[in-house]
């Protein structure tokens, strides 16, 4: 699959939460195509200190007006210069980037589980599983009410069970502490998130036997498996999260069986 | 248009513009992005006689203009490349140059002999200045003894163009530069990563798995073009300048200091158009001051 290079135009930016914007960005030659768990390299620009591109997951897609949503969390002077795009600015990308999701067959029960900036590229997943006439579920998980993303979108997708980790709202504790996360039976499980929450949910999962994936956010320099700086340790040697990845199934990565 | 060609020993390249080991994978990486036969070569990623799965995670931190790695010479070896990637380079309209690497003179010379039957592959840039390996690497590049054994070694192994690729990481740079120049290099390039590291204050450890790593990009830029100028005073042969290339104007740096060439390295992972732009603007720069050739404008820091 072809990537680009090309100067996209910011159509909107809002605020979600304290420390995370929806930029969403358009382009005027018209989308590629874009699977759902691949991600962008923003340029970013009027920011001294920040040297690389950075590697940004898409959080939606939308063919009708070509724009790309992304989900961003201010980590760094990289990430706080993005929060501050204004509508007009050109941004530019090297996208898409990656692999892809393994979407569900008919008539699977699929979860996507999530947590913080993590949700970003569940949601186009969950889009693309509900066009394929799948409903799914999703677990999101937060640290307390305050930190609560909205997630009226995926509302619209399917079911969501919310967790936080001090019981302010939905379930208490971790997202695979939810009831019908323990107790429905999975076929598959999607999981993004924090790297403990991925490892918690790929261990659930091995115990069980269900079929996972996980998106990593390993840190990356040209997002390209030139610079191989992204590496993880998998049962086929060192991989690329930037091109072989950044989505692996469970069963191929060594960090499942080590915690 | 200037005439853009200059020579690297018998190889005759369309412009000094080279894209820098480690930082183009094998072209295939940067194909959709940008056309490789516009540019003088590309010489792809570090290879070694077996295959090596480089250090851990994490390799990579982002500095100050610049960047830390410490890869290590991540590739799967030599026989994987004859057989894989080999078929693939030999299509390309440009010069495919393979960086060598090895833990022994033995290696190297068996690397270099295996690269020598490979047709369309006319010139290897010999790797002694890696700073991220145990064995090899930048021990061989950072002893003058280690240095002349093992270019001596290469140069009876290999037929075809021979390039030094030398290391910063020492008080003068030219000695190595005069020794791959009486061992028979045609060209040496200059420099490879800077020794650096990082330590991050909030887990207080070191942020590289490997305490120390090579320091690229624009932090390194004056440097580099201040060991480019020396070096070209001090030998005959072509140097090659390399180090914190970020723009057209910065490669033309490079060249009025002395290299007859250059390579971009990391400004690709930001920019992959780097390269490209540095030839436009080095054509339009001749061109809006006169001068017919590239040729004319090398070293002219020295004339002027």
């Amino acid at each position: 699959m072809s990537k680009r290079i090309e100067d996209l135009t910011v159509t909107e930016n809002h605020r979600l939460a304290e420390g995370f914007f929806v930029v969403k960005v358009s382009s005027s030659a018209g989308l590629p195509e874009i699977l759902p768990g691949q991600f962008v390299q923003v340029l970013v620009t009027e920011s001294p200190s920040t040297f690389l591109r950075r590697p940004i997951s898409v959080h939606d897609v939308d063919y009708l007006s070509n724009t790309i949503s992304l989900l961003i969390q201010v980590a760094g002077a990289g990430t706080e210069r993005l929060s501050r795009l204004r509508h007009g600015e050109t941004i530019n990308l090297i996208y898409p980037l990656g692999n892809a999701f393994t979407l569900p067959a008919v008539g699977e029960k699929v979860l996507l589980a999530g947590g913080g900036c993590g949700m970003a590229p569940l949601l186009f997943l969950g889009r693309k599983i509900k066009e394929s006439g799948i409903e799914p579920q999703f677990a999101l998980g937060f640290r307390n009410r305050s930190r609560i993303l909205e997630h009226e979108q995926f509302r619209d997708l399917g079911t969501v069970h919310l967790a936080t980790e001090d019981g302010s709202e939905g379930h208490s504790g971790f997202i695979t502490d939810i009831p019908a996360f323990r107790e429905s039976k999975w076929d598959r499980v999607y999981c993004c998130g924090p790297e403990p929450m991925m490892k918690a949910v790929a261990a659930l999962c091995l115990e069980r036997d269900i079929f996972c994936e996980v998106s990593l956010e390993n840190l990356m320099a040209c997002g390209m498996g030139i610079c191989l700086c992204c590496i993880v340790p998998t049962t086929s040697g060192n991989l690329c999260s930037c091109t072989d990845g950044p989505v692996f199934n469970i069963r191929d990565l060594k960090w499942q069986t080590s915690e | 248009m200037a005439d853009l060609r200059i020579k690297i020993g018998s190889l005759e390249l369309r412009n000094p513009v080279m894209l820098a080991s480690g930082t183009c994978g094998y072209g295939a990486e940067l194909e959709d992005l940008i056309d490789l036969s516009k540019l003088g070569a590309i010489v792809v990623k570090g290879t070694t006689l077996e295959p090596r799965e480089g250090n851990p995670y994490p390799r990579m931190a982002e500095t100050a203009s610049g960047m830390l790695n410490a890869v290590g010479l991540q590739n799967k070896g030599i026989g994987y490349f004859e057989k894989h990637i080999y078929p693939t380079l030999a299509e390309y309209d440009t010069h495919v140059i393979v960086n060598v690497n090895g833990n022994t003179v033995e290696d190297y010379i068996e690397l270099s002999r295996r690269i020598d039957r490979l047709a369309s592959i006319p010139a290897i840039e010999l790797n002694i200045s890696c700073p991220n390996v145990k064995q090899g690497g930048m021990i061989f590049g950072t002893n003058p003894t280690s240095a002349r054994e093992v270019i001596a070694a290469v140069r009876k192994a290999y037929s075809r163009t021979l390039i030094v690729k030398l290391s910063p990481n020492v008080t003068d740079i030219t000695e190595f530069a005069r020794i791959s120049e009486e061992e028979g290099a045609e060209a040496v390039s200059l420099v490879n990563t800077l020794l650096g590291m990082a330590v991050d204050p909030k887990t207080m450890k070191p942020v590289l798995s490997t305490v120390t790593g090579g320091l690229s990009g624009p932090a390194i830029k004056p440097v580099a073009l201040r060991m480019v100028w020396q070096t070209a005073r001090a030998v005959k042969i072509p140097v090659i300048g390399l180090g914190g290339i970020m723009n057209g104007d910065d490669a033309l740096e490079f060249i009025m200091a002395g290299a007859t060439a250059v390579q971009i390295g990391t400004a690709t992972f930001i920019e992959p158009r780097t390269a490209l732009s540095a030839i436009v603007n080095m054509d339009s720069f001749l061109s809006e001051r006169n001068y017919d050739s590239i040729i004319n404008i090398i070293g002219i820091i020295n004339r002027i």
